[in-house]
């Protein structure tokens, strides 16, 4: 009824005329594209050591933040479709899975540096004497700081599509392809967009640091915001730290209300649960291209097109039983054991070939008194986070008001890269003489403990109203309302941050334990100054072991720690 | 429409299913079940829950493979979903991030149709349903019953000849699927459809006599055909009218009869069936409403289901539990209280504890076993574990997790011992 009412109004014609929107969306979608492509054109030129080229002056700077925002994004597309293969494979094919899930745990345990230090050669001899070398190297190693986490929660989406959705789609006949597109993909999209929120912190983070490496005798500066800093630091010019604080600022700023923003507001429709949310997600550059009157029909084209592919079949519609003869279960199965026994000994041999001659007792020794060490940091740490986001979370997450402004900043926070303020912080190390070994350690937290306090309001403005109510009709107060109340309704909110807390000061550790102030190196020991040093010395067998010590623990907490503490406040917090 | 019996459109041929137990022995849950769905005809199949037919109907449908037998489609074996067959949910299964207009589409997905026809066919579809003005709304703006009219429109769109319907308005309020049921029968009886034959799987009694030609009630463990009742009342059919009620009454025996043999498959079993899923109130309150006015100890249940307004597979249950702890008696088609029962009815709740208590003991084998480990044991305590494993000896392991929950409520309720979930052990009570 609505379109005829348009029609009879010259709906449909008014509907073509351009408005100011339109101006407005036409101007930021050019100014995208003249951005995306001069840095595309300065990737693939010719490589010129940048080390001494840096300018440290405020006008270099917008260029420097649109290269490293370049290279964040390429990285998040290659993510992107590293986790639909990698986790469409592990969800389909259950042998694919013995293998995948748990590589994907240990891939996601390895400390991303690690990556850095292994394939930087590879990378630059690639692609010799073009700065495409370097600039995969660093995009490498922002792709894994991003891709594990993506792919993980695309795999379990892919595992929890509801049955009836599930067996709707076989009713229907869909083909896979028909499949992905209608059920699989919708279904995964918030899980994914919300990794990919947190991918991005855990890029910026790494961005920094991939700018200006040195592993051994190879060293490289690619012009961004990370080798920015790294040429501040040498200068010890504290003034442009704080450009550079204030250029990421606006760069995160951006990013979040040109691509987040707008896509986590689209991506309210892929939600299944049919209830209200408490706080409804509102993007001005949506609306602005939602509004756009001749952007719109000239999208509906474009809409009309990706939709035509998406309906497309491309492979008959699977059938539900094969009825092929193949090869009994047990010897197929018996054959895939052998084949992963036998590439897990291949492996194990040849490592040890690799670091076996240079490594001895002592240096298994101090790795693990190093790792020791780490674990004591990273334990008091969240420790410490704990006792001081929990009731402030609690206090926030109860006032709806207060959440409303308090929660945007901590999910920034959450995303900028804290180790742009480590030279803030070391230089108050030097002037106060304070001991390195412990006011170093705080660094490492800096940047995750954020995600402990988010979660926490999150959990606390999600606590049912007539629990509190009961809670206050029997008067239940003090420690006891702490203990019965709000601590078991917050407890698997707080799990979830504390895992990625904990995760992410196990990373940060490389770059917190060892840092540099001009020609003044500080160390506060652990396993992340080892790493970080034999990284410098390029002594790989050592930086091998480094990182397998750091996996091993990183995994050991999270199944003898964090694994449990989830299942149980998953099974104690249920009512049914 | 022409009622006149021929070939089947659809047909099940001595479908078997079989799950692995734990020893790895096959435990039958469907046996040999043969059935067709003929031309013109709206084919009821009726049990309670679990009681396997909406494995049946996706067996039927193809997204279940049988472990034996085969189902024929216009008498070609079938292997997977087919066209021409189009399913309905229960839980209605539409996609939250669709319009009703794309999630009617995605109905055509599969025939690859050129975009301007399939919009056609899903309009009318629309239309016919009575789903106009909504084609833009999200699932997540509409009523149950909107809902269901989309499912409905999915699976018309595609023309199918054989529609399989899996208790279509139970997830709707009692108003709601009525004037939905009563749609649906217009645009059957109108010939509005392309399909011949229809499959409605329900628990649902007096919409099965209301809407079916034919009825097939199935009973449990495994799953098998109990009976076959033709209905050949006109439509539109009276509730009211005495045809009707004889046919739901005769229904109602087939079923209670079927309950009396579960119940002694039970005591041969020794602690090895299913315990029907009740609860110890809704044990207690059919009690009560038994032994008031104005049954007075006595009444036939389908008058019961009428007046208490209760759904037949509530109440068959229940009835079940109160024969088996000897509470109540099933005779025909009435449920008579014993003395135990009328005793349980007027007393508090300690002295109804201390009866519950001694019936579990004497009547519920398992009940019994339990008990008998745990005073055995030195520790007074035995691991959930232990009592699955055996259970699932006779049953799906589904089946044995719920007959577990049923006995946990009931021996918490009588004190006859406790279970602690965190350690998932059993113990004396202290």
């Amino acid at each position: 009824m609505e379109q005829h009412a348009q029609a009879l109004m010259g709906g449909m014609w008014q509907q073509r005329l351009p408005n100011w929107r339109d101006l407005a969306a036409v101007i930021l979608v050019l100014a995208l594209l003249v951005a995306l492509g001069t840095a595309a054109r300065q990737m693939a030129s010719p490589w010129v050591d940048q080390a001494h080229t840096i300018s440290l002056s405020p006008g270099a700077l917008p260029l420097y933040a649109l290269r490293t925002t370049v290279r964040m994004l390429i990285a998040l597309v290659a993510s992107l479709l590293f986790s639909v293969i990698y986790a469409t494979i592990a969800a389909k094919s259950a042998r694919a899975e013995m293998v995948l899930i748990p590589l994907l745990d240990v891939l996601q345990s390895v400390p991303i540096l690690g990556y850095l230090s292994f394939t930087v050669v590879f990378f630059i001899r690639l692609f010799p004497r073009s700065a495409l070398g370097p600039e995969c190297a660093a995009i490498f190693a922002i792709f894994t700081s991003q891709a594990w986490n993506m792919a993980f929660s695309f795999y379990q989406s892919l595992r929890t599509v509801p049955r009836d959705l599930q067996e709707a789609s076989s009713a229907l006949r869909f083909s896979s392809w028909q499949r992905f597109w209608r059920l699989e993909a919708p279904f995964a999209m918030p899980g994914l967009i919300w990794n990919m929120m947190m991918s991005m912190s855990g890029g910026w983070f790494f961005v920094v640091a991939a700018e200006a490496i040195s592993v051994g005798d190879v060293s490289y500066t690619l012009p961004g915001v990370g080798s920015y800093v790294a040429r501040a630091i040498t200068q010890q010019s504290l003034t442009a730290i704080g450009w550079a604080i204030l250029a990421m600022t606006v760069t995160i700023a951006l990013y979040d209300q040109l691509l987040f923003r707008p896509m986590v507001v689209w991506a309210e429709k892929f939600r299944v649960e049919q209830t209200a949310l408490a706080v409804v997600p509102w993007s001005p550059v949506l609306e602005l291209f939602r509004h756009a009157r001749l952007l719109q029909s000239l999208g509906a084209g474009l809409r009309a097109g990706v939709d035509s592919i998406m309906r497309a079949r491309f492979s008959p519609s699977r059938p539900a039983w094969s009825w092929r003869p193949r090869l009994p279960r047990s010897v197929v199965d018996g054959l895939w054991y052998a084949a992963i026994l036998c590439a897990l000994g291949y492996s194990a041999a040849s490592l040890v070939r690799f670091a076996g001659p240079t490594l001895n007792r002592a240096d298994l020794a101090s790795v693990l008194s190093a790792g020791g060490l780490t674990l004591l940091r990273v334990t008091v740490l969240i420790v410490l986070a704990t006792l001081i986001w929990v009731p402030v979370g609690v206090a926030v997450g109860l006032r709806p008001k207060l959440v409303q402004t308090v929660q945007p900043v901590a999910q920034f926070l959450a995303a900028f890269p804290a180790n742009l303020v480590f030279p803030v912080v070391v230089v108050l190390i030097l002037r106060l003489h304070l001991n390195a070994r412990i006011w170093l350690s705080p660094l490492m937290i800096l940047g995750t403990q954020w995600y402990i306090l988010f979660n926490v309001i999150a959990g606390a403005s999600a606590f049912p109203g007539d629990l509190r109510e009961a809670a206050g009709c029997f008067r239940i107060r003090g420690i006891r309302w702490w203990r019965e109340v709000m601590l078991p309704g917050i407890f698997p909110y707080y799990v979830t941050g504390a895992i990625t807390a904990s995760g992410g000061a196990w990373n940060a550790s490389i770059v917190a334990e060892a840092v540099s102030w001009g020609q003044i190196k500080l160390s506060a020991g652990g396993l992340g100054a080892y790493i970080a040093q034999m990284t410098d010395a390029g002594d790989y067998p050592r930086i091998a072991l480094g990182i397998a010590v750091m996996s091993v623990l990183v995994i050991a907490m999270n199944r003898l720690l964090w694994r449990p503490l989830y299942r149980l406040s998953e099974r104690r917090t249920r009512l049914d | 429409m022409d009622l006149r019996p021929s070939d089947p459109v659809l047909e099940l041929c001595a479908v078997s299913m079989a799950f692995p137990k734990p020893s790895g022995e096959p435990l039958p849950v469907l046996a040999q079940v043969n059935i067709s769905m003929r031309e013109g005809e709206i084919l009821g199949l009726l049990g309670r829950s679990g009681s396997g037919k909406s494995t049946l109907l996706r067996i039927a449908a193809g997204l279940i493979k049988p472990s034996a037998g085969e189902v024929r489609y216009h008498g070609a074996p079938l292997a997977g979903p087919s066209k021409g067959i189009a399913v309905v949910f229960q839980t209605f299964a539409l996609f939250p991030w669709l319009t009703v207009l794309e999630n009617v589409e995605a109905g055509l997905d599969a025939l690859a149709l050129p975009r301007p026809e399939s919009r056609r066919r899903a309009l009318a579809a629309i239309d016919l349903i009575g789903l106009d003005g909504f084609q833009s709304a999200y699932p997540r703006e509409l009523s149950g019953g909107m809902r269901q009219r989309v499912g409905f429109a999915r699976a018309i769109v595609t023309e199918p000849t054989a529609l399989l319907m899996d208790e279509p308005f139970s997830a709707l309020d009692v108003l709601t699927a009525e004037t939905l049921r009563t749609d649906f029968l217009d645009l059957w009886t109108g010939q509005q459809l392309s399909t011949r034959a229809a499959l409605l799987v329900t628990h649902n009694i007096e919409e099965a006599v209301l809407m079916c030609d034919r009825i097939v009630v199935l009973a449990s463990n495994p799953a098998h055909i109990a009976a076959e009742v033709p209905v050949s009342l006109a439509r539109p059919r009276d509730r009211l009218e005495e045809a009707f009620r004889g046919i739901v009454d005769q229904i109602y025996s087939i079923l209670t009869s079927r309950s009396l043999e579960s119940i002694g498959a039970q005591r041969q079993l020794r602690g090895g069936a299913a315990l029907p899923r009740v609860s110890v109130n809704q044990i207690s309150g059919l009690i009560e409403k038994f032994a008031a006015a104005p049954y007075d100890g006595h009444a036939e249940l389908a008058t019961v289901a009428t007046q208490l307004a209760l759904q037949s597979d509530e109440l068959f249950p229940t009835a079940e539990a109160l024969h088996m702890l000897a509470f109540a008696e099933i005779k025909q088609n009435a449920l008579r209280l014993t003395a135990a029962g009328r005793i349980y009815a007027q007393s508090d709740t300690e002295a109804r504890k201390r009866l519950f208590r001694e019936h579990l003991l004497q009547f519920v084998p398992l009940a019994a076993h339990i008990h008998r480990v745990l005073e055995e044991r030195e520790d007074h305590q035995a691991p959930r574990l232990r009592f699955e494993t055996e259970l699932e000896d006779h049953l799906t392991r589904q089946d044995a997790e719920r007959t577990l929950r049923v006995v946990t409520g009931w021996g918490r309720y009588a004190e006859l011992f406790s279970y602690d979930d965190r350690t998932r052990r059993f113990a004396v009570p202290v």
